[in-house]
């Protein structure tokens, strides 16, 4: 048995591999991506990169009812996006396992919301397992399996950004095959009319009555004896957290936190003057507690909001630190497009436009912000043709703005075709954009139908989206090089002033895809300082003293500020 | 020196911290230690303020480095250095490269990039290590390699042997890089003098 340091994520691959995991899906999602990025570099197991969430799920339904022990993983919001299929799975069961893996993200370091997903255990009656570091990450996710298939009932692992993304010690065992179940036709099982779904709840109820009772006796919890009065329940990172606050606190650890192991906790709270809840988010543990009516403090004191830290439990909940003055007048570094990014090209158009943009979710978000402000709205995945479309709607006749839609070429297959066709449907005027960037970009270069590459490296159909467009019913589509400013103002112009709906695909490789040119550069003595390059909002680019200089390590020569300087100044 | 440390690294994304803080935490775990690090990914690393948590000790259970008690800040940036300051416990040192990547409010002109960064950060901290690693890295022909010399900087205050960091250097690397970054990090413990 070696020892590697791992990232949460890395260690649930590793752990579904160990455990003969066969068939796994996914569509990437932050914090949850690098776990089938690990795993499909493992031998004897299928990998892919589904279309969304809700397929992918499906498509790990579909594999563990044939026999194969199946992953699905997806970050908190994509669980939205799956919770058709998920209800429906737990009344179903399994044959061989079938582990979920919810990556939250307390924080919001790269999501648009910060929901806690334990819920879904409650409402879809569902276990859920939440580790507190990588090496419960992969002990969890094995036992996960063995759960789901004890309990013929999916298995929610639920993880959040400080699992996902921190490196902690692991040890490494070898894989235990899982050979294949028979599958057999089981029409009372997996056919949900609703006469089979009415036996079925029943049999639910009953499977989580049997899973309380595994948990109190089974279930990965422990107690750690510490001061006999003074008492904290914790789960997941805020465990850790916990722990390095109080040192000399008697905890009770919750591996498993659906269905609750009441009696584990009604014998833990016997004899505590003081007990604590500590957990991130939502006060999941602490309600279900308080309504076995033991008296805890938790929520009243810790925040709702954003991610714990030691200092956070400390200050909420023990003497407080030492003051810390942050540094005062330090620039703020948000992020931004990248040098070169082809979406800065359609942002600059835009930007200079009377029309309403609806966003959507990947890279191209960030030119919500300045110099761009180019979004009116970023909601969730595959939101901006739909919203866009109620948005034109509702101003009618009577405001002469048009709605934009812009979405990327991932997110367009994700979510976006079904928006679009309901635009031509119910005779839509739309404008929608389809930033292509032959990439998913923001979660860090991942394959999608449109890039004619597999997560496991095969070749297949590369489905082009300017004939997708047209098969769903729109008749003027255009496609475009972003990096074309010159050409595509007048291109702009003529659509923005035509009946719609259009699609607009502007098709160009992520800049960071793509060998760099040359650097360009300034000639001071022709530059008048007129800062109209810097709309672009390139981060190669700056003003000194009154000219624009180019920023030579960081510049990869795409020429969109060329195209805009009346001098010719940039070479 | 002691065998447990709270290492706070810093910069901008695409600078190599995360590269830093793995060969860093694989060293730290060779030497037989606990280790946690911690990072994320994602939006924050298109060109935003990057850190990373390394922790080591005996036995670690929180992977983030609570507020006011890091023993070391690792800067790749001025302004980073002074962005995370108060993470520095009274006693912390800081390393700090004098490189500056103007952030984008201060490109469009909104704010400006304060002149007095490193005298700052000498007042907030027990002691201040200027390493121009950008610069050394550039003069061995690959500024890529800023990391590795500010991790052969830092590795002059560790107790971890400097073998077990070339050994996790040439695991971690491509082996066409395997030569440069050894030299990088030799050059790094130089600059520590």
């Amino acid at each position: 048995m070696s020892k590697k340091l791992l990232t949460g994520d890395e260690a649930i691959a590793q752990g579904v591999w160990e455990a003969g995991c066969r068939v796994a899906a996914a569509y990437p999602g932050t914090p949850s991506t690098e776990i089938l990025q690990a795993l499909v570099k493992y031998p004897n197991v299928y990998c892919e990169w589904s279309a969304n969430e809700k397929v992918a799920l499906e498509v790990g339904l579909g594999a563990c009812l044939a026999g194969a022990r199946a992953l699905v993983t997806m970050k908190h919001v994509g669980l939205n996006v799956a919770a058709d299929p998920l209800f429906s799975s737990a009344y179903i069961g399994t044959n061989a396992g079938l582990v979920i893996v919810s990556a939250d993200d307390p924080g919001m370091h790269s999501s648009q919301n910060e929901q806690d997903n334990r819920w879904y255990g409650v409402s879809a009656k569902i276990p859920v397992l939440t580790p507190s570091d990588s090496q419960e990450a992969k002990d969890f996710a094995k036992l996960a399996f063995e759960i789901s298939e004890e309990f013929n009932v999916p298995v929610i692992l639920r993880i959040t950004t400080r699992i996902a993304h921190s490196k902690t010690v692991v040890e490494i065992e070898d894989r235990k095959e899982a050979p294949v179940r028979t599958y057999a036709k089981n029409f009372a099982k997996t056919n949900l009319l609703p006469s089979n779904a009415r036996p079925l709840h029943r049999s639910l109820e009953e499977r989580m009555e049997r899973l309380t009772e595994f948990n109190n006796t089974k279930g990965p919890n422990r107690i750690e004896e510490g001061q006999k009065g003074f008492g904290v329940i914790a789960d997941g990172v805020a465990y850790q957290y916990a722990r390095e606050v109080f040192p000399k606190a008697s905890f009770l650890k919750l591996g498993m936190v659906h269905p609750l192991p009441t009696k584990t906790v009604r014998k833990f709270a016997a004899g505590k003057k003081k007990l604590y809840v500590i957990e991130e988010t939502d006060p999941f543990l602490e309600l279900q507690i308080k309504a076995l009516g033991i008296k805890v403090i938790g929520k009243d004191k810790l925040p709702l909001l954003d991610e714990l830290s030691p200092r956070v439990v400390r200050n909420s909940l023990a003497e407080p630190g030492p003051e810390l003055k942050p540094a005062q007048g330090v620039p703020s570094r948000p992020p931004a497009l990248c040098p070169g990014c082809p979406h800065t090209g359609i942002f600059y158009l835009l930007q200079r436009k009377e029309v309403i943009v609806t966003g959507d979710i990947g890279c191209y978000t960030l030119g919500s912000y300045p110099p761009h402000n180019a979004m009116d709205t970023c909601v969730c995945m595959g939101a901006s043709i739909s919203v866009g479309h109620g948005i034109e709607k509702a101003l009618g006749q009577d405001d002469k703005r048009r709605v934009v839609t812009m979405i990327g070429d991932s997110t367009f297959f994700h979510m976006g075709m079904t928006g679009l066709v309901n635009t031509v449907y119910n005779k839509g005027n739309s404008i929608t954009i389809v930033v292509d960037n032959r990439t998913t970009g923001m979660t860090g270069h991942q394959d999608h139908p449109g890039t004619g590459k597999t997560l496991m490296g095969q070749p297949t159909k590369d489905l082009d989206i300017v004939q997708v467009v047209k098969a769903l019913g729109i008749d003027k589509v255009h496609l475009l090089d972003p990096y074309k400013i010159k050409d595509n103002r007048p291109l702009f112009r003529q659509i923005l002033s035509e009946p719609g709906p259009a699609v607009i695909v502007s098709r160009r490789p992520c800049a960071l895809l793509v060998k760099r040119d040359a650097p360009k550069r300034v000639k001071p003595e022709e530059c008048n300082g007129c800062k109209l390059c810097l709309q672009l909002g390139c981060p190669a680019m700056s003003l000194v003293e009154d000219k624009v200089v180019i920023d030579e390590s960081l510049c990869g020569g795409c020429a969109m500020c060329v195209e805009l300087c009346g001098r010719k100044a940039i070479v | 020196m002691k065998n447990s440390a709270n290492i706070l690294i810093c910069g901008v994304g695409g600078q190599g911290v995360l590269l830093f803080s793995d060969v860093l935490s694989a060293s730290a775990l060779a030497a037989v230690l606990d280790v946690k690090k911690s990072e994320v990914h994602g939006m924050a690393q298109r060109g935003g303020s990057v850190t990373s948590h390394v922790r080591f000790a005996p036995k670690v259970y929180s992977p983030l480095i609570e507020e006011g008690t890091a023993d070391f800040l690792v800067a790749f940036e001025q302004l980073e250095a002074l962005r995370y300051l108060y993470y520095l416990s009274p006693k912390g040192r800081v390393l700090i490269d004098p490189l500056k990547v103007k952030p984008m409010p201060v490109l469009m002109g909104t704010a400006e990039y304060p002149t007095d960064v490193i005298d700052r950060v000498r007042a907030g901290a027990a002691r201040v290590y200027v390493v121009e690693a950008h610069k050394t890295a550039k003069e061995l022909g690959e500024t890529r390699a800023q990391n590795i010399v500010m991790l052969g900087a830092l590795s002059r205050l560790l107790s971890i042997p400097e073998n077990v960091f070339q050994d996790v250097i040439r695991q971690s690397v491509k082996a066409k890089l395997v030569d440069l970054n050894l030299k990088a990090f030799q050059t790094g413990r130089k600059l520590l003098k």
